[in-house]
């Protein structure tokens, strides 16, 4: 038995964000029916990212929107506010990023949805809250690797500090989102209705350090960047190689052993420089220097190739290409594939977790799409209810 | 027994896993009432002395001390296993792993993030774990997963982050690729993880059937790039390193400020922004000059805006330039180091950080929940166990044991409160 875990749950996304959008696609990963909706002039994101000589989503959109249902409906009206609580009053879940206050503006908050479906499980992401000192900031990517932490221990040392991948920062949150929604699943069944989840995207980020805080708290210790080395242990950084780079992570004694069988070089195991972890940490620059020709004459794909041969945790440094292409993840059957309009076939990474069956994602939606198959379903609205609502132009 | 509060109450989870990524997944459980039991060998938490130099160097211990008992003084485990219980065994011994199967026959799941060829030498694969629990949900957190060609090959989250195109997306425009300063491809997978056991939780009480549920931490953290490898396969191109730009909003950067390494990033994504922060900064005729009137004048002219934005800078505070320029409507943000994190305002308002005392450790502050859930919430109960804490709980109460078999099994080194 294989079914999928999610295939009884209706979800309304709501949202201006990747926060909500990547909570929703997690949703239909594992089999939930997840309907979009977006303002009658389409979502905010939708060309983010596309060739301007482009019709059509741009790829952000594509990612995460994929398998979903999209509906139109503009929320700015009290018609369709209405129409948005119609709804809510038949689905499981309610996922929101449009901003502290303004689902409650439309009078679409928590308390005034539950009135009407006890059950409902409310998901609100936000940059940081509702309330605080930085609740009516402006965030954005750098903005919240700045407050979260994650940029001042990032970057070269003698340099500014580096912010990281785009996105990532609402995409943890959502993930974090998700599993909330999945306990709120999970208490509602044994009784007691639904309940207000809430995650913010500064404490997806400040809640998921190594030990940044705890460093302080115990010791008084600020970790500072340091380039491409660990805090914890060395030799672990990238290395250039030949054609490419390898990011090699030794953490033990018995790792560094063997990295010095693989570089033929049994005499750093005796250099009083390196001779524990602590030592070599304090003396990173001397040992890489010393390492940096061995790597240099060999091709990449080689060293990681040795590595693992005695068990030294490396891995290349891959480019988008070459993830695409990556040899475990196509023999795994990673990859879902969908047909997406003009754009063709494409791509599109499998889902995080596997068990079992896995939902077959449709391409991402156009604006409305499945308006009268949500609206005619959940509804029962018929077509001439519809045409109206078009015309007044609240879908 | 400690488990009595939070939606996970009577969920009862054997937790193998070690690190980051796996204690963070277990973490989450805990956070919300599972009981979560740590089977621990007696050596997993480092020798039983540690030297007071390492402890002073690496900060890990509190006020650099390593203390008596050194093993239940780490900062990174305390961190990562509060509401945890612990029971130290040894599953390579045949009576280590006896008393592990007694255990699964009355838990839920079990948690682990070995490489795959480790619990099934133990024989402590998932079939054989049915064996004794058919419904048993078994959670693997393998680097690149169960099957498949790398099955077998060892990584940190410092290697899969750059195997899985992060690395790709970020770095200085005149640099090679550059990490991220902690490994954040751990907490992807861990987060992935209760996911995991949630999903198969939830099944199994539609079904009643247990499976085994496998989280591929390559694969969770490639889902975090999705967006860039669909641009790749539009565009047929791989993404530029910006530093610290941005595609679609300029100026952004970030901008030396007074003091020692202090720094205040800002980001203008409109004209509206653009001209609060030209207001703020004293020069109203920028916002007048056409070299940056629109967002695509600004992008080509931005090296010219961060230069000027880095002038006025230097000399500010980073904190009150960031409340200056958040009150005019523009993006900013000081750059936290590890105290200015660990002290700020606005996650301590919103309670984000608990404080927790450890009997060996003292009372620290520790990064709190994330999810916060209205009816049913995270609750902190207790701190990090110390090792081997929860022996008595687990041997007697749970299975049953006697005074006499729990002093043999202490003999025999097969369970104990103090490293090897």
């Amino acid at each position: 038995m294989t079914a999928l875990p999610l295939a009884h749950v209706r979800a309304l996304e709501a949202g201006r964000g990747a926060a909500a959008a990547f909570c929703g696609r997690l949703l239909a990963c594992f089999g939930a029916q997840v309907v979009k909706v977006e303002p009658p002039g389409g979502d905010p994101l939708r060309r983010e990212g596309a060739p301007p000589d482009s019709q059509g989503p741009g790829p952000l959109f594509l990612y995460l929107n994929a398998g979903k249902l999209g509906i139109s409906l503009d929320l700015d009206r009290a018609d369709g506010a209405d129409l948005f609580r119609r709804l809510a009053a038949r689905a499981d879940l309610v996922v929101e990023d449009l901003g502290p206050g303004e689902m409650e503006r439309r009078g679409l908050g928590y308390p005034s949805l539950a009135a009407a479906n006890g059950d409902l499980i409310y998901v609100s992401i936000s940059p940081f809250g509702s309330e605080g000192p930085y609740a009516a900031f402006r965030a954005c990517d750098i903005v919240l690797y700045a407050l979260g932490g994650y940029m001042y221990i990032t970057g070269e040392p003698e340099r500014e500090p580096l912010q990281g991948p785009p996105w990532l920062p609402s995409y943890l949150a959502g993930a974090y989102a998700f599993v909330g929604a999945l306990l709120a699943l999970w208490s509602r069944q044994a009784g007691g209705g639904g309940q207000r989840v809430e995650v913010t995207e500064l404490e997806a980020l400040a809640g998921s350090h190594q030990w940044t805080q705890t460093l302080f708290n115990y010791s008084g210790t600020v970790q500072r960047r340091q380039g491409n080395r660990y805090y914890f242990s060395h030799p672990n950084s990238v290395y250039a190689c030949a054609d490419g780079h390898v990011s090699l992570s030794v953490a033990t004694e018995d790792q560094f052993e063997r990295f010095c069988l693989m570089l033929g070089m049994p005499e750093l195991r005796e250099d009083p420089r390196f001779a524990n972890n602590a030592a070599r940490c304090a003396n990173a620059q001397a040992l890489d220097e010393t390492v940096a020709p061995w790597f240099r004459h060999r091709r990449r794909d080689e060293v990681v190739a040795l590595a693992q041969e005695l068990r030294i945790p490396a891995a290349p440094v891959l480019n988008l290409g070459e993830v695409l292409s990556h040899p475990h993840l196509g023999e795994r059957g990673f990859w879902q594939e969908v047909e997406q309009g003009t754009l063709g076939r494409l791509l599109l990474p499998g889902p995080p977790v596997r068990l079992g069956e896995r939902a077959t994602l449709g391409p991402a939606p156009a604006v409305g799409e499945h308006n009268r198959q949500v609206y005619g379903g959940w509804l029962a609205l018929d077509e001439s209810q519809l045409e109206r609502l078009r015309g007044a132009g609240v879908i | 027994m400690q488990g009595e509060q939070g939606p996970l109450s009577g969920v009862r989870v054997l937790d193998l896993t070690r690190v980051w990524s796996g204690p963070l997944c277990t973490r989450i459980l805990a956070d919300f009432g599972a009981e979560v039991i740590k089977v621990e060998h007696r050596a997993s938490r480092g020798p039983a002395v540690v030297p007071d130099s390492y402890a002073r160097a690496s900060g890990f211990y509190p006020g650099g001390q390593a203390g008596q008992r050194p093993w239940n003084r780490h900062g990174f485990f305390n961190e990562m296993n509060r509401n945890k219980l612990s029971l130290t065994l040894d599953l390579a011994c045949p009576e280590g792993r006896a008393l592990f199967l007694r255990l699964v026959s009355i838990s839920d799941a079990v948690l682990e993030n070995f490489s795959p060829r480790v619990l099934r030498n133990l024989g402590l694969d998932y079939p054989r774990l049915r064996e004794v629990r058919d419904d048993i949900v078994l959670v693997s957190l393998p680097a690149y997963g169960l099957e498949g060609p790398y099955c077998h090959r060892v990584a940190y989250g410092t290697n899969l982050e750059t195997e899985a195109g992060l690395t790709a997306l970020m770095g200085y425009p005149d640099g090679g690729p550059q990490r991220l300063g902690a490994a954040i491809t751990d907490p992807i997978a861990g987060v992935m993880g209760a996911a995991a056991t949630l999903m198969a939780l939830l099944r199994r009480r539609q079904t009643g059937e247990g499976c085994h549920v496998e989280v591929s931490q390559l694969e969770a953290a490639v889902n975090f790039v999705g967006q860039a490898l669909v641009a790749f396969q539009i565009w047929q191109r791989e993404a530029p390193r910006l530093g610290n730009a941005h595609p679609w909003r300029a100026p952004q950067g970030c901008y030396p400020c007074r003091g020692q390494d202090r720094w205040l990033v800002i980001s203008v994504g409109s004209d509206r922004e653009w001209e609060g922060l030209c207001a703020a900064m004293g020069r109203p005729e920028m916002a007048l000059d056409p070299r940056f009137a629109t967002f695509s004048a600004r992008w080509q002219h931005r090296r010219e805006l961060d230069e000027a934005i880095a002038l006025w800078t230097q000399g500010l505070d980073a904190h009150e330039a960031m409340a200056a320029l958040q009150e005019a409507g523009v993006p900013a943000a000081a750059v936290l180091d590890g105290a200015d994190l660990a002290r700020d305002d606005h996650l301590h308002a919103r309670g984000f950080y608990v404080s927790l005392r450890h009997p060996d450790a003292g009372r620290h502050s520790y990064p709190g929940q994330p999810i916060r859930l209205s009816r049913t919430p995270a609750s902190f109960r207790s701190d990090a166990p110390c090792l081997g804490e929860h022996n008595r709980y687990v041997l007697q109460g749970l299975l049953g044991l006697s005074d006499e078999e729990l002093e043999r099994l202490e003999a025999a080194g097969v369970i104990g409160e103090r490293p090897p």
